[in-house]
């Protein structure tokens, strides 16, 4: 564990558009440094992407880029983050996610010539190393291809690397519709922690190779896929607010390999790592709606140093093309969020604190994640003495957040879910003392047939 | 003297090693195997789903329960072959080519397996060849075609197409997926949408008549 002590251990100071460790951009931004910006992200109608239908892809991105930044030009933004989150096809075949790489640097470019408008690019990759069963998480066609996506994009102009990697997902799934938190914790703090390392090491590697900024992970496979589990009713929103919780130590991984932000749009983890961290956070809440549902779209923002709406598909709305419209809205999230913070601290803490209030004591996960609670799940990982105790830590921290907060009617939990709550402590309480034992005990359990061991060093 | 209602019963709570008792226990006091699996095993499962559409029960809860079926489908379905007797019904289901989504698929399988549908499950990123290879297998009565992504809807629509071209129009093709509607599944020529893995087996049944 690389972290001892909190970068912000006052929940005062976790507040939006200010880390510890802000980041200066190429153009001007400064990301954490006073301002929150909108990150966009978007994707493709429902089109077969292959080498013939790229005219048509080139022509949905060079419309994307150029008639969103033209709006946020029209709307004064302080500036803007792009994300490029690749498609399947796109990963696999690099040339084909290049030529898209290109033409949003062209874009930003030309938004910079015509308005002034600072941008900048974020390019995440999508992990491909489990289009093959059980993946190959260390070699093979999927992970060259990755690589070199990652380094060539970062060779052309973009300035931010990130991806939503997949380690420890073969078994992850499983453990969630099971309710097990056991297989969470081997999921996330055995299996996923051990492929964070391996794949943050040469991510950053890369990014210090071309002088651009190895930008974060997210769990989104993980912990977004408990969220909306949890939101479709499916699996307890207790039992997904712990497994929030749990993520963050995957998470943070990245961190200690040297990534410094911002972190990636879906990790609603990222208050707690930029706690830990002291690093600028991306986050997703209200208008991420477009991509899915959440139970804290107002308490996002609250702790965010850029303002996402996660993807949405270039299609036409009453206002304009899709990407368009959540550029607005993302541009207005982030003006009345910056004039707050320019009228003081007290104004933006104020801000800050509706942000909170308006969503915490309605769903166990905002409740997690508020300022208070993610210090304290932050504190509880930093002081442990190793990844898998620090798993334990951050669930137990969680289930006591959860119960306290419950108990105090601040929370309001589900009859159906109490229970849950015991049955968590119950699971926690029998955990092996090491992770050592953990992982005999796992290996008997587990099925090999789903992942391969030695890619995880097991 | 135990009964089916016991069974039933056990199955519905996920008390596995009661299930464990109670299957042999019922055959040796004379009750054919598939009297217990059709007045026991399916109508628990039937119940669980129920609960399970009506946000009664969790997924881990109704997992419990399918655990529990299949324990004893373990003991009972070498006897139901031995008697000739084999599922009414035959799935097939996958998640189309490019796409490695499987949560709901999964669970689509286990309500149909839970309803005494024998279900093939092809996995993820399957291929519209693959689809047809296991049509021509296993002759199911129902194919269950499920995507995640806006991209990977074309590939539904390709496997549609490419079933139907293959001269297999009398298997019902069911679809679902996050981004799928009752109004793609009509454009692309799918028999039948469920929006949700508790109304699986309501599809699968009005797709079938039954």
């Amino acid at each position: 564990m690389k972290y001892k002590t909190l970068a912000i251990a006052d929940p005062a100071k976790l507040i939006y558009g200010r880390a510890p460790r802000p980041i200066k951009t190429r153009r001007g931004m400064c990301i954490g440094g006073g301002l929150i910006y909108p990150e966009l992200n978007f994707t493709l109608p429902d089109i077969n992407i292959r080498k013939e239908a790229m005219p048509e892809i080139v022509r949905h991105y060079q419309q994307i880029v150029t008639e969103a930044l033209e709006r946020a030009a029209e709307l004064e933004a302080p500036g803007v983050m792009l994300e490029f989150e690749t498609l399947p096809p796109m990963t696999e075949h690099p040339a084909l996610g290049m030529e898209v790489v290109n033409i949003l640097l062209e874009g930003i470019e030309d938004a910079h010539d015509k308005y002034g408008l600072k941008a900048a690019l974020r390019c995440t990759p999508n992990d491909n190393r489990e289009f093959v069963r059980p993946p190959l998480m260390r070699s093979g066609r999927y992970w060259d291809a990755m690589l070199e996506l990652f380094d060539q994009s970062a060779a052309a102009g973009a300035e931010f690397l990130s991806i939503e990697s997949v380690g420890g997902k073969e078994l992850h799934d499983d453990a969630l519709v099971n309710g097990d938190l056991r297989a969470v914790l081997f999921s996330l703090c055995v299996m996923g922690v051990r492929d964070m390392k391996f794949i943050w090491d040469h991510i950053v590697a890369i990014t210090a190779k071309h002088g651009v900024h190895a930008a974060g992970d997210t769990a989104c496979g993980f912990g977004n896929t408990a969220m909306v589990l949890a939101e479709r009713k499916m699996i307890p929103r207790v039992f997904a607010a712990v497994v929030r919780a749990v993520t963050a130590v995957r998470s943070l991984v990245a961190y200690e390999c040297g990534a410094v932000g911002p972190g990636k749009d879906c990790g609603y983890e990222n208050p707690v790592l930029k706690a830990i961290t002291g690093c600028p956070m991306s986050m997703e809440g209200k208008t991420a709606a477009c991509a899915h549902l959440s139970p804290m779209g107002n308490l996002a923002a609250a702790t965010a140093d850029l303002w996402s709406n996660e993807s949405v598909q270039n299609i036409k709305l009453l206002g304009g093309m899709a990407p368009t419209c959540y550029m607005e809205q993302l541009v207005y999230d982030c003006r009345l969020m910056n004039t707050a913070a320019a009228e003081g601290e007290a104004s933006a803490l104020q801000m800050r604190d509706w942000l909170v209030k308006s969503d915490a004591g309605r769903d166990p996960q905002a409740m997690i994640l508020t300022p208070e609670s993610s210090i304290t799940i932050a504190h509880a990982i930093v002081q442990a003495p190793s990844h898998y105790a620090a798993g334990i830590a951050a669930a137990r921290a969680a289930v006591k957040i959860l119960r306290e907060t419950n108990e105090a009617g601040c929370l309001r939990i589900d009859a159906r879910e109490a229970g849950w709550l015991d049955r968590m402590d119950d699971e926690l309480d029998d955990m092996p003392h090491t992770e050592d034992a953990f992982i005999e005990e796992m290996m008997d359990e587990v099925d090999l047939e789903k992942f391969t061991p030695a890619d995880y060093g097991l | 003297m135990s009964t089916i209602e016991d069974l039933k019963t056990a199955v519905i709570n996920g008390r596995r090693k009661d299930v464990q008792t109670l299957v042999p226990e019922l055959l040796e006091s004379g009750i054919e195997p598939a009297a217990l699996l059709s007045q026991a095993l399916i109508p628990a499962m039937g119940v669980v789903g129920e609960r399970f559409k009506k946000n009664e029960v969790f997924v881990p809860e109704m997992l419990v329960s399918a655990r529990a079926m299949k324990e004893a489908m373990n003991i009972l379905e070498p006897k139901l072959l031995e008697a000739g007797i084999r599922p009414e019904h035959t799935a097939v289901i996958g998640t189309v080519e490019g796409d490695l989504h499987d949560i709901g698929k999964n669970l689509v399988a286990t309500m149909w397996k839970g309803a005494g549908f024998d279900v093939i499950d092809l996995g993820v990123n399957v291929s519209p060849a693959r689809f047809i290879e296991a049509i021509e297998e296993h002759k199911p009565h129902i194919v269950g075609l499920s995507a995640l992504l806006t991209t990977t809807m074309p590939a539904m629509r390709d496997t549609v197409a490419a079933i139907r071209e293959a001269g297999h129009s009398a298997v019902k093709l069911l679809i679902g997926g996050a981004p799928i509607t009752q109004s793609y599944a009509d454009e692309i020529g799918a028999d039948g949408y469920s929006r949700d893995a508790a109304s699986a087996v309501d599809a699968a049944k009005a797709a079938l008549g039954i």
